[in-house]
């Protein structure tokens, strides 16, 4: 069986030849969420934005389920995967129901299949579709907006969902009330889920495998409880960078 | 008073009709040039600055030279209006082509980044988030260009073109105040009306963030 998406020998360097990305290679399996870690700069977003092209790979090739993006009619390959991102990205412009709805508008489909997909996922994504449906952006609490755009990303029924650090901007108990909510939406739908994180403990909670970059550079992808026990020295740095707090007020006890 | 409406009230009438008429006409056609330069431009704004520098020079030649320079021309000399359109469609220009261009350049790159994620076509961002995010900018630059041309149309008397600023001129040749103020109040409140109304299609159009 071909993986949902795989990186084979990627690499990107900007224009100005600084290299991003050093020849990653990465199989993400059908219906699996994969957590990427790193540090700011690791290359963790352009690694994500090499699968919908948002970013083109300057070496090696992306695949989605076996047939290489770069071969991919642009327009299609994006609708074929939600995006969700940290700052949301929703249309100021729009209510809540035609955010969600827009990508079907983009495909031209009636209006009364959108209004009724746009209801089943606010419902979906924990919002009351009655109290929701009509407002705008800037009537929303960053939760809310955050569930907005993942009922956008979730609107054409993508096999594929990238997200880039998609809790990121909300507040721990907010975050987690997300967390589960995409938890439990996962169980259900079976998505092949990218997610970018700087997260550890968001990506121990949610993934199936947890990749580590480090400079450009893949330095580890395994199952969560590997990914703790591992004694790679990037792997032990990353995860000594989180509850230090806890760490040093039982070492003074 | 009375007797001088009634003496000038008809012409003052197909005066301002005439003035509206020059003003709409080169607003139309400086909005038809200058919304899709100013979009072009945001695809490539290496050429923003120099277009942008043009247009910026048109706005500096003074009126009464402008509509001077264009006389000799062959075919726009023929008709006096025509030469008043071309002019005012000049001036007009470089608020609806900077405030396309700032308008666009201006939205949030998040949303234009998902609406390339989400699959939308290079069109249905355009027409559908970039175009309406911007409206109130280019309705803002349509609105001063608007208010500007109908204060320069009256210069377009000097080339004959008609409008309020015949009754401004005539008066001053005859230093008749009544004459000259029969032409200015009505090309103020041409002015004002404009400035009101572009001002509330301009509100209607902004977009809470």
């Amino acid at each position: 069986m071909s993986a949902a998406i795989e990186f084979r020998d990627v690499s990107f360097a900007t224009r100005e030849g600084r290299p991003i990305l050093d020849s990653i290679s990465l199989a993400l399996e059908e219906g699996s969420v994969t957590a990427v870690l790193g540090r700011s700069g690791c290359g963790k977003t352009t690694l994500l934005r090499t699968v919908n092209r948002m970013i083109e790979a300057t070496q090696g090739e992306v695949l989605v389920r076996g047939e290489s993006v770069a071969s991919t009619d642009l327009i299609a390959l994006r609708r074929s995967m939600g995006y969700v991102i940290q700052e949301t990205g929703l249309f100021p412009h729009f209510t809540v129901e035609r955010n969600v709805g827009l990508v079907l508008e983009a495909q031209g489909r009636p209006r009364d299949e959108r209004q009724a997909r746009s209801r089943e996922l606010l419902h979906s994504v924990g919002l009351a579709p009655d109290a929701f449906s009509r407002r705008y952006p800037h009537q929303l609490s960053g939760g809310q907006r955050q569930r907005v755009g993942l009922g956008r990303a979730l609107a054409a029924d993508p096999p594929i969902l990238l997200m880039d650090e998609p809790f990121g901007a909300l507040d721990p108990l907010t975050r987690a009330e997300m967390q589960d909510m995409l938890q439990g939406l996962l169980a259900r739908l079976r998505k092949t889920v990218l997610l970018v994180t700087h997260d550890l403990d968001e990506a121990l909670y949610l993934a199936d495998r947890i990749a580590l970059l480090h400079e450009g550079r893949l330095v580890a992808h395994v199952p969560p409880e590997e990914f703790v026990r591992s004694a790679h020295p990037k792997v032990r740095a990353y995860i000594g960078a989180f509850h230090r707090g806890e760490r040093s007020r039982e070492a003074q006890r | 008073m009375t007797r001088f409406l009634a003496q000038y009230g008809s012409q003052i009438a197909t005066l301002t009709m005439e003035h509206l008429w020059l003003t709409s006409a080169a607003m139309l056609f400086a909005a038809a040039i200058a919304i899709p330069a100013g979009i072009a431009l945001t695809r490539s704004p290496g050429w923003a600055r120099p277009v942008i520098g043009v247009a910026n020079v048109l706005q500096t030649i003074p009126s009464l030279a402008m509509f001077g320079f264009l006389l000799p021309l062959p075919w726009f000399g023929e008709r006096a209006a025509r030469i008043a359109i071309v002019a005012l469609t000049a001036y007009a220009l470089l608020p609806i082509l900077r405030n396309t261009y700032a308008g666009i350049r201006g939205i949030d790159p998040a949303v234009l980044e998902v609406a390339r994620a989400l699959g939308l076509t290079g069109r249905q961002r355009l027409f559908k988030v970039e175009l309406p995010l911007a409206a109130s900018f280019i309705l803002a630059g349509l609105r001063t260009a608007t208010v500007t041309c109908v204060g320069i149309a009256t210069i377009a008397a000097a080339v004959g073109a008609g409008g309020l600023g015949e009754l401004i001129f005539r008066g001053v040749a005859s230093v008749d105040n009544r004459l000259v103020l029969a032409g200015a109040i009505p090309a103020a409140l041409l002015a004002l009306a404009a400035d009101g109304i572009l001002g509330i299609l301009e509100k209607l159009t902004t977009v809470k963030r």
